[in-house]
């Protein structure tokens, strides 16, 4: 399987992590997205008419959105990741398309200068947040600690990288503690792997002896 | 904006990417470059023409009058080399706290794990620094760290030798080894275009020996390296960059940043600085 890949980019990261935590062996083709701007190359556009990273291809099967690459990818492999209904995975996979429009485009604003509405791209992240903080919170109440059960599925996947990475674009998460606990979780799944900005779990040090 | 400020050559932006005209800032004031007939040009808020110099794959202006010319690299225009071109960054720091980072070795174990650094090889062995008189540079020498993954062309790991050089206030250039070629340097270099005392434009660009790896490998390398620094240099406190001993507390690993903050304070180069003792 080969991703078409930009080390910077929130929904590039998506597929590789997916990968990582199914034990997938993806092979990676780098695309220089910043500055050359290659994903509009031609030979990319023949693989993607819609210009866009990353893109997936297996076989004859070529996907260019994430969220179908996680499907994908839990299909074939490991399907519990794809969770007990579609009916509470699929609204969190629109989330996270919504959260690449507002955190996702406030990032690239601040790390690489896209044009943007910055106060209204933050501001619509943070109504993200919120609802994300207060559904978090709810299903922790219930004993869950991920979206939609009691284990990671493809919709925390596709959540936690913009999610994870909203500091980049400005926007604070100190005010969401069931996130933050969240996004921890996430990091603790055997196989993560980090992307800048997103550091790995470090182990806790031992508590240290008290002197008598 | 004081003379020891505005005297110097600052990077506006990657010659490949210059097409019309476009706004930036640097050092607090709007300014405006493009290309026009092959020309590229700077002008500043009133409309009155900068000097520009086109060198590195970027463009330079001042705001002042510098007294002499932009630095050079002369290991840089050895033939043979891939100069690669990695856009820019923006950062939420002062421009003195980006370079010095730069010039960090202790942070690899810690910031950029299993790539130039990795636990326990956390120690920064004893390194020569100086601040060279006659060209009124800062350089660090003899500069040896163990990396996991030291270059996109490096496998496995190796014990790496490093030059760091300071030839203007905030831009620094990396000597390294250069794993396909032993005897030759690899040069990385980070160029901060200060847009104002917190906020900065990072242009990093390098010259290296490397005909295997594609461009786009490289790039991705180079960025990743430094998208793992920015979330850092958003954090640190204070904000400017303090050239006073105070608050902070330097070990011998922090030889470079010393003599580099006291090169400053010699200088008179304020911008993005804490220049009351805390």
């Amino acid at each position: 399987m080969i991703l078409y890949d930009y080390v910077l980019s929130a929904s590039c990261y998506k597929v590789r992590l997916m990968a990582a935590l199914l034990g997938v062996r993806l092979e990676v083709k780098a695309v220089n997205f910043h500055p050359a701007r290659d994903h509009k190359s031609a030979e990319m556009l023949r693989l993607n008419p819609q210009g866009t990273l990353p893109v997936l291809v297996d076989g004859d099967l070529v996907l260019t959105q994430s969220a179908n690459m996680l499907r994908h990818l839990a299909r074939q492999n490991a399907p519990q990741w794809l969770g007990e209904a579609s009916g509470q995975i699929d609204p969190w996979l629109d989330f996270a398309g919504e959260l690449n429009a507002s955190l996702g485009m406030a990032r690239l604003h601040d790390v690489l200068g896209f044009d943007a509405d910055i106060v209204q791209v933050r501001r619509d992240g943070i109504r993200q947040l919120r609802k994300m903080e207060a559904h978090l919170a709810e299903q922790r109440f219930a004993g869950m600690g991920f979206l939609a059960g009691v284990a990671p599925t493809i919709a925390d996947i596709a959540c936690f990288p913009n999610t994870a990475l909203a500091p980049d674009g400005g926007v604070s998460l100190d005010p969401y503690p069931s996130i933050r606990l969240w996004m921890r979780a996430i990091r603790s799944v055997p196989g993560f792997v980090e992307m800048p900005g997103i550091h790995r779990l470090h182990e806790l040090a031992p508590a240290p002896e008290r002197s008598r | 904006m004081t003379p020891e400020v505005a005297n110097h050559w600052y990077p506006v932006g990657m010659c490949s990417g210059i097409h019309g005209a476009q706004a930036t800032q640097l050092l607090g004031q709007s300014i405006t470059l493009g290309k026009t007939g092959g020309q590229f040009w700077v002008r500043d808020a009133g409309g009155k023409a900068l000097p520009v110099i086109e060198r590195f794959g970027h463009l330079w202006t001042s705001p002042g009058q510098p007294n002499r010319d932009l630095f050079t690299i002369p290991e840089a225009e050895t033939p043979g080399r891939r100069l690669v071109d990695c856009g820019s960054v923006r950062v939420k720091c002062s421009p003195l706290r980006a370079v010095e980072n730069f010039l960090d070795i202790a942070h690899f174990p810690f910031v950029h794990t299993d790539i130039l650094g990795a636990e326990p090889h956390t120690e920064v062995e004893r390194y020569d620094v100086d601040i060279r008189e006659e060209v009124d540079e800062v350089w660090a020498t003899k500069v040896k760290f163990f990396q996991p993954q030291a270059a996109k062309s490096a496998e496995g790991g190796i014990t790496t030798e490093y030059m760091y050089r300071v030839p203007a206030p905030t831009c620094a250039v990396l000597y390294k080894t250069c794993p396909p070629r032993p005897g030759e340097w690899d040069v990385i270099t980070l160029f901060v275009q200060p847009l104002t005392e917190e906020l900065c434009e990072v242009w990093p660009w390098m010259a290296l020996y490397d005909d295997d790896t594609p461009m786009a490998d490289l790039v991705s390398f180079q960025q990743m390296i430094f998208m793992q620094d920015r979330s850092i240099l958003e954090n640190q406190i204070p904000r400017k960059l303090p050239l006073d001993p105070g608050m902070e507390v330097p070990t011998q690993a922090d030889l470079t940043s010393i003599a580099y903050r006291r090169w400053l304070k010699r200088t008179g180069y304020t911008y993005g600085a804490q220049v009351v003792a805390a």
